[in-house]
């Protein structure tokens, strides 16, 4: 038998494993089509599996565009009102300047080992996480089940949302 | 508990209960650290990723992400999910014998 001690010897393995109440569980709302506005909710939904937290994603407002087939290769970082991109409005707006700005973003993450979007969404789904559109926003878009990628659970109400979330910390992003 | 007679050997951990020595790792106590992780019997395909992310430990001097690890090591995302359930990253890491690993994806 090996016995196990922790630097300070204080704590035993059992005082380690249970020394924080860790969260079991969380939904994530995702409401942007940016692709600065999707990133966020996808890579803590992707960090909560890896940290052993159950995942739930759902999609919601222009956030659908991460799950539409259609779209979700063609996310844009915007670069106009956005004070953080420090490029002046007038020159944000110039034909060009958003794909530029996109194709940086998209190099740095590649550089990071991020994923694209479509790689995202299906390594997500293979960790157990499940994925979900908002059913008035699919309704408002005139969207049916064959507009998404195949990762997608279902379409579902906001009650069952909350449904699904029992016992979640839910996250908007 | 066995029947023979083990000596009784005590282990160093860091303060995220990995080992604080890879020097103390071996596969005999990878197996240890399998069964406190609840992992269980370490199979051919828990052995391929722990030698690689060992591999990969050595050379780049963090643990790969998860991505990579698929990619390169032939087991898919769904496959390392049941391997190691409940934190496929950190576990592997542990039952390696490295520290916690520091990436975010």
């Amino acid at each position: 038998m090996t016995q196990f001690v922790t630097k300070e010897k204080t704590k035993g393995l059992d005082e380690i494993k249970s020394s924080k109440e860790p969260i079991k569980k969380v939904s994530l709302i995702i409401s942007k089509g940016s692709l600065d506005g999707v990133y966020p909710g996808l890579i803590m939904g992707n960090g909560a599996r890896m940290e052993g937290i159950e995942a739930t994603l759902f999609f919601t407002f222009f956030g659908l565009e991460a799950i539409i087939n259609d779209k979700m290769d063609n996310l844009k970082v915007p670069t106009v009102g956005n004070p953080a991109m420090h490029i002046p409005t007038m020159l944000g707006g110039l034909p060009g300047m958003s794909s530029f700005a996109t194709k940086k973003m998209k190099e740095e993450m590649e550089n990071l080992d991020i994923p694209p979007v479509r790689e995202f969404i299906e390594m997500i789904h293979d960790t157990g996480a499940e994925i979900y559109a908002c059913k008035a926003t699919v309704d408002m878009f005139h969207l049916d089940e064959s507009d998404f990628c195949e990762q997608v659970d279902g379409i579902i109400t906001v009650g069952e949302f909350y449904e699904k979330s029992a016992g979640a910390e839910i996250i908007f992003t | 508990m066995t029947s023979e007679t083990k000596q009784e050997k005590t282990v160093l951990l860091d303060q995220d209960g990995h080992l604080a020595n890879r020097e103390d790792w071996s596969e005999e106590l990878a197996q240890e650290l399998a069964n406190i992780e609840d992992v269980g019997e370490l199979t051919d395909r828990h052995w391929k990723v722990i030698k690689y992310i060992q591999k990969e430990f050595d050379e780049q001097g963090d643990a790969p992400s998860i991505r990579k690890l698929t990619k390169e090591s032939g087991v898919s995302t769904k496959e390392l999910y049941q391997l190691f359930p409940k934190g496929p990253a950190k576990k592997a890491a542990k039952i390696a014998g490295l520290p916690k690993p520091k990436g975010c994806i």
